[in-house]
């Protein structure tokens, strides 16, 4: 390694990185099984076998990446203790209840994922092969929102007292509940729902793109935006809260995103720009009092700047640009699904024209960044500290020799899995293509099963 | 019993649950692979995938649950166990996320390839040695505390006759119970080729894991003369395992019961692992941490334990599910479903 040896710094990479590549199978992971039983309950109410073997497919496709999530999670799991392990040990004290209580909903989940693929075709009622999938579903979401509370006590951590370094006084109720879980837990489960809508609409598209123009994958299309559409709504409306918490318990983290420095009522919201030496800001878009209106609902809500802030405990600026391309992006996926639905919704007008096929195509990569970004600003921006105001990254981290090769083995090992995975599902998908599928099972173009 | 031993005994009790389902999974994927390169594949292939494909994420969960529940019921294992384990744990964790994967990846994949079954095969063994070094180290002699930092002492863990006899022990009893169970299982689906070859794969290794439990007791005497004292105070329970152990053989000898049999080894290895952990208290890692002095605050650990009890309402259902739909479902298991 080229940097002198500082089990923190790479203990931060490595988490990040591990961290990083899970959540791009967790969103899936907790987002698909709600796509699948909403197109399992269409398939049902309108006796469309197209919605059915919607399910069917996405199902066989997510058995695959959460096999990948799962192994990625117990990853995480295993070196959140590994690399932080005083971090841990005061956690464990005060966020140990979640924790735990992730385990049984992925139990919970594991157990009904492997039922439900199993039994397609058991039941003589399809309802009940339905019902199986309620508790995967609930499981997935459950296990989201544990552990978001656990990332929002981290930001926000309460729930005991600190009396020369000891813990005492725990309530792992009011640690679970603290004033970050709300618009944290919420906005989470919301996105992951937006970006798995996304990302299977984004497959519909690209395949009406390379010309198959089943209407199996028009439904697939109208399906997921009609989805996107309220769950992108819902993200707007969900981050101005968390705007909203940001102001009243992190300024710093919300200064720092909108690189506000002087502390005063009708702030602007600044978009973009860059940052020279002296802290000015050059070639951004500013939008009049939108900060404001973001921090406090109101264009007199007083902001505060970076000024007022001691140096020492500013998150790294850079934040802004990951803040910027959420927010963007977020824009981006209300306006495609929105204008999608509307379109379709006009019978005179075609949703299905080339461009906006390809709009949606590019909202699905476009939507797990906007993931990624989100949780990078999130993260580094409760810099320095990992448990807010209470213990910096320094104090958490591991003393251990070694975390440089140990970084440098697990990127080896993701890029081979994530690699792996891509050809994996191409491969299932390619082999057994929807046309060849329906033709198989018998169901003819308009979505009703030959009589044989 | 107080709350440390509450806890304490939950988490052993999960652990014990993963030995038993892990090593049926490890031992399948190994024997699957050592039928491929013999030929023998067709054999045992069927009997293996529809055990395993509806249940490999469960096993997962076990470990899963232990490691997360040892942290919040003691959460001073995390400052020792996890700066002691960094190289140990994620060479765990890596077998443990390429077998999965690449499990999945051939299984749902659809495409035959020796590579994946070579990893699947070669992790089931790997990864029982990997994890056993935690029970290793805990014995105390492997870990040093100076100045504040933990350190694992790695000459001395792989230059030590008692850790390899415990790695040697995991992996004959991963193949014993492994093929235990499957014998059980090619039973029930009537399938004779399949059990034949199994019951002959149990019988191999039936002498080997008790053997290697008895070497193991006596190594550990010379590595820690408390804990091997404490064991012998209660020789009984050893005593029992033994009994089970031959009665299990007995009858998978005599082709017999091997329900009984299967149920025999389980009370086998719980005699035998839970005489180990009770002996090996009020210890976690000798001589530095107790499950006095490294246990959660009280309001936590009654949390803990609602949090325990409810989660259980919810699972032992669903467990029961799982189990009648694809263990005692005579049909789905011969096949016809
Ligand atoms: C598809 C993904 C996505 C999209 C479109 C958005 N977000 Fe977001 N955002 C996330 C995905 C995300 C996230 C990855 O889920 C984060 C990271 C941590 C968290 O709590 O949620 C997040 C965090 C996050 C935070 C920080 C919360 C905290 O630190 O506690 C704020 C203030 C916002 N978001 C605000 C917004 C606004 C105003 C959006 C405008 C539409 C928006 N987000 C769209
Ligand atoms: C899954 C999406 C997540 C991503 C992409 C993510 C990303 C990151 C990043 C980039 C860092 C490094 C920050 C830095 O050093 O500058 C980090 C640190 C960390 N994260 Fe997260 N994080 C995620 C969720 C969580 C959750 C849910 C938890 C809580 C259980 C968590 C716990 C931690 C811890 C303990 C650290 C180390 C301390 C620190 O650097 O602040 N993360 N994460
Ligand atoms: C907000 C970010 C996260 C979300 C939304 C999330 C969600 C999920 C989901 C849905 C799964 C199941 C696998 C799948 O269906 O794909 C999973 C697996 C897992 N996650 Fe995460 N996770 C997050 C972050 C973390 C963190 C920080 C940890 C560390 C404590 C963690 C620990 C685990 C573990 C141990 C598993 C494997 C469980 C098993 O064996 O089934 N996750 N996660």
């Amino acid at each position: 390694m080229f940097l002198e040896y500082d089990p923190v710094l790479y203990s931060r990479i490595l988490t990040a990185l591990t961290l990083a590549f899970h959540v791009i199978f967790a969103t899936i992971g907790v987002g698909i099984p709600l796509m699948i039983a909403i197109a399992e309950w269409m398939g049902i109410k309108r006796n469309d076998p197209h919605y059915t073997l919607m399910a069917r497919r996405w199902a066989r496709g997510f058995v695959v990446t959460v096999a990948v999530g799962v192994v990625t999670g117990t990853a995480i799991g295993l070196q959140l203790s590994l690399l932080w392990p005083n971090f841990m040990q005061a956690a464990g004290h005060t966020i140990g209840l979640p924790m735990f209580m992730e385990t049984f909903a992925f139990f919970f989940e594991a157990i009904f994922l492997g039922i439900y693929l199993y039994t397609w075709d058991r039941f003589k009622s399809k309802l009940k092969h339905f019902l199986l999938v309620i508790p995967i579903v609930i499981g997935a979401t459950a296990s989201a929102f544990f552990i978001s509370t656990v990332n929002a006590f981290m930001n926000a951590p309460q729930g005991f007292e600190l009396v020369n370094g000891i813990l005492t006084d725990v309530s792992p109720l009011s640690a679970m509940f603290n004033p970050a879980t709300p618009t944290k837990i919420s906005h989470v489960i919301i996105t992951c729902y937006l970006t798995s809508s996304f990302i299977l609409g984004a497959i519909a598209a690209i395949n009406l793109l390379k010309g198959k123009n089943h209407v199996y994958h028009k439904k697939v299309l109208h399906l997921t935006m009609l989805s996107a559409a309220i769950f992108a709504i819902g993200t707007a409306v969900i981050g101005d809260l968390s705007g909203k918490y940001l102001h009243e318990y992190q300024p710093e983290k919300l200064a720092a995103a909108e690189w506000h420095f002087e502390t005063e009522r009708e702030a602007a919201l600044i978009l973009g720009g860059i940052l020279t030496e002296d802290n000015e800001v050059r070639g951004a878009i500013k939008i009049p009092y939108a900060l404001s209106i973001l921090a406090g609902g109101t264009p007199d809500t007083v902001v505060v700047g970076l000024n007022d802030f001691p140096e020492e405990e500013l998150p790294p600026l850079w934040i802004h640009y990951a803040f910027d391309v959420m927010v963007f992006i977020g824009m981006y996926l209300a306006a495609i699904s929105i204008l999608f639905v509307v379109m379709n919704w006009m019978k005179k007008w075609n949703a299905f024209n080339r461009p906006l096929l390809w709009a949606v195509f590019a909202g699905g990569p476009l939507s797990m960044l906007a993931i990624q970004s989100g949780w990078f600003f999130t993260e580094v921006g409760r810099q320095p500290w990992i448990l807010n105001q209470v213990m910096t990254v320094a104090e958490g981290a591991t003393t251990s020799q070694h975390v440089d090769i140990m970084l440098v083995v697990f990127a080896i090992l993701y890029l081979v899995l994530g690699v792996t995975c891509v050809k994996v599902l191409r491969r299932m998908f390619k082999n057994n293509p929807v046309e060849h599928e329906l033709e198989e099972r018998g169901i003819t173009h308009s979505g009703n099963r030959k009589a044989n | 019993m107080n709350y440390e031993v509450v806890g304490i005994t939950v988490l052993w009790t999960f652990l014990y649950g993963y030995l038993i389902v892990a090593s049926v999974d490890f031992g399948a994927g190994f024997f699957s692979y050592y039928t491929k390169r013999t030929k023998k594949n067709h054999l045992i292939h069927n009997i293996i995938q529809r055990y395993l494909s509806p249940v490999w994420e469960v096993t997962n969960v076990f470990l899963v649950f232990f490691f997360i529940g040892i942290v919040g019921f003691f959460p001073d294992t995390a400052y020792y166990y996890g700066t002691a384990l960094l190289v140990p744990g994620s060479v765990a964790i890596i077998l443990l996320a390429i077998r999965g994967s690449y499990y999945a990846f051939a299984t749902y994949g659809a495409k035959e390839s020796g590579l994946y079954n070579f990893l699947y095969g070669a992790t089931g063994l790997l990864i029982p040695a990997s994890l056993t070094t935690v029970l290793t180290i805990s014995e105390g002699g492997y870990v040093v505390v100076e100045d504040g930092n933990v350190r694992l002492q790695y000459g001395e863990l792989f230059g030590s006759l008692y850790s390899w006899g415990v790695v040697i022990l995991a992996i004959v009893s991963v193949l014993f119970i492994s093929a235990s169970f499957l014998t059980y299982y090619a039973s029930r689906a009537k399938d004779s080729n399949a059990l034949e070859l199994l019951r002959k794969y149990a019988l191999i290794w039936s002498f080997p894991s008790i053997g290697m439990g008895v070497i193991v007791f006596f190594l550990l005497s010379k590595r820690n003369l408390g804990h091997f004292q404490n064991m012998m105070d209660i020789w009984w329970v050893f005593a029992i395992s033994f009994v089970a152990f031959i009665i299990a053989t007995y009858l998978i000898w005599n082709r017999r019961n091997y329900g009984t049999a299967f149920v025999m080894v389980m009370i086998q290895y719980f005699a035998a692992f839970f005489g180990y952990g009770a002996s090996h208290l009020p210890y976690l890692l000798y001589p530095y941490l107790t499950i006095y002095d490294g246990f959660t605050n009280e309001s936590m650990a009654i949390a803990l334990i609602i949090a325990f009890i409810a989660g259980l309402l919810l699972l032992i259902p669903s467990l029961y599910l799982l189990m009648r739909l694809f263990l005692f479902d005579a049909d789905y298991v011969e096949g016809k479903k």
